[in-house]
């Protein structure tokens, strides 16, 4: 074997080391590096008791109720399975509205209510410009469709 | 074809050559980018949910793409230097670091300051997306700090190489974050079909290939000094300075 072979060979080699390891470690953290916790598993009480954590899914349609003369909003979100109320007191981004991609920050209430202390809106892949988004409404609709229908499908869906 | 490829690993050659191309490689990416600059400015429709916000799309994702094109550039000619001993391809490597570092420290800020009227956050510890960025910041501060802190030039160009090889794994990590894990920043848009109008996405790629061109003449252009650099005690760049054009 020419020196430039072995050479490629080890570069080779350790190349191949080094992605099982990281593919091993990633696996193993897997839990650890999802930046928010499904609704289903939030809902199936698989979220950390103790701590914070962030809960992500989308604005149920009609859910957003707004306290008269405060800044207190309460809404719920869905994975369109299952739905979690959430509490909230403070500034919404801009994005925040019904049928959105949110993440919230906070922990789960006694009274199974996720008390956020912090809202972010997740923004999905499309763009487009409004009067396109006007003629594809049903996008929405879809969602909210979804909501409904997929309301009693919760807890089933671990299977 | 073979032929042409050695002589373009010999260090005189390459410096003639990207002599030429450097400039052509810069002008025709200043046009292109300044032509996407205006169109994604002025010219397209802004969107529906961000309204005009969307718009530094148009600088974050060539500098993020860049800031992954620009790792893979550096950890491949890195391997090509280890393996087949090419001077050259360790100068490229050195010169492609800042510029990676760069684009990388520029896409981290277009979406940060994106990220705060539209996330309603400047930045999230814990996001994959954000957090494998910044480590891709890191591996190159990194890199080029091994490099500087080696005196002799073989030897950094090994143990920099071995570094940019198991920093792959990042840039791996990078571009399927948001399809691996939950993620806060949204999942690929632009090799995808349909998730962006044609008006919108035609200057995007505008934008790329411009900030590729762009990218490309810089490289060349740090390419040429750190050649300049690594060869100057060689009789080829002494007898250049002395001739009568002055190495120009």
């Amino acid at each position: 074997m020419k020196p430039r072979q072995q050479r490629m060979l080890a570069v080779g080699l350790a190349a191949l080391g080094i992605a099982i390891a990281a593919g091993l470690t990633l696996r193993a953290f897997q839990d650890n590096m999802m930046f928010f916790v499904e609704v289903s598993d939030v809902a199936a009480g698989k979220y950390p008791k103790e701590r914070n954590f962030r809960i992500g899914g989308l604005v149920v349609g009609g859910s957003v109720q707004r306290e008269e003369g405060s800044i207190d909003i309460r809404f719920e979100v869905t994975d369109t399975a299952c739905t979690v109320p959430v509490s909230y007191s403070g500034v919404l981004p801009d994005l925040f509205r019904e049928g959105q991609g949110v993440v919230a920050h906070g922990r789960m209430g006694e009274d199974n209510v996720f008390a956020a202390d912090k809202i972010m809106a997740k923004h999905d892949e499309d763009y487009m410009a409004p009067e396109v988004a006007d003629s594809l409404s049903k996008h929405q609709q879809d969602i909210q469709q979804a909501v409904v229908k997929g309301a009693s499908e919760c807890g089933t869906s671990d299977s | 074809m073979w032929k042409w490829f050695h002589q373009l690993a010999s260090p005189p050659h390459f410096y003639r050559i990207s002599l030429l191309i450097a400039p052509w490689l810069g002008v025709s990416g200043l046009i292109l980018v300044a032509y996407g600059a205006w169109q994604g400015l002025f010219v397209v429709p802004m969107d529906y949910q961000q309204g005009d916000a969307f718009r530094i799309i148009y600088v974050h994702v060539p500098s993020a793409y860049l800031s992954m094109m620009a790792y893979m550039i550096m950890a491949t000619s890195g391997a090509i230097g280890l393996i087949w001993r090419i001077k050259l391809s360790h100068a490229v490597a050195a010169a492609a670091a800042p510029i990676g570092a760069g684009f990388t420290f520029l896409a981290l800020c277009t979406g940060s300051i994106w990220g705060r009227p539209m996330w309603g956050t400047w930045w999230e510890w814990g996001d994959p997306r954000m957090m494998s960025e910044l480590i891709l910041l890191f591996l190159y501060f990194g890199y080029m700090a091994l490099r500087s802190s080696i005196d002799d030039t073989t030897k950094a160009d090994k143990a920099s190489a071995v570094l940019a090889l198991v920093g792959i794994v990042n840039v791996v990590i990078v571009h399927f974050s948001v399809e691996w894990w939950s993620s806060l920043h949204q999942g690929q848009t632009v090799f995808k079909k349909g998730t962006m109008d044609a008006d919108m996405r035609i200057p995007l790629f505008i934008m790329l290939i411009g900030f590729t061109l762009l990218f490309g003449s810089m490289l060349l252009r740090r390419i040429r000094t750190e050649v300049l650099y690594r060869e100057r005690r060689t009789r080829w760049v002494r007898e250049m300075i002395l001739s009568p054009k002055g190495g120009t």
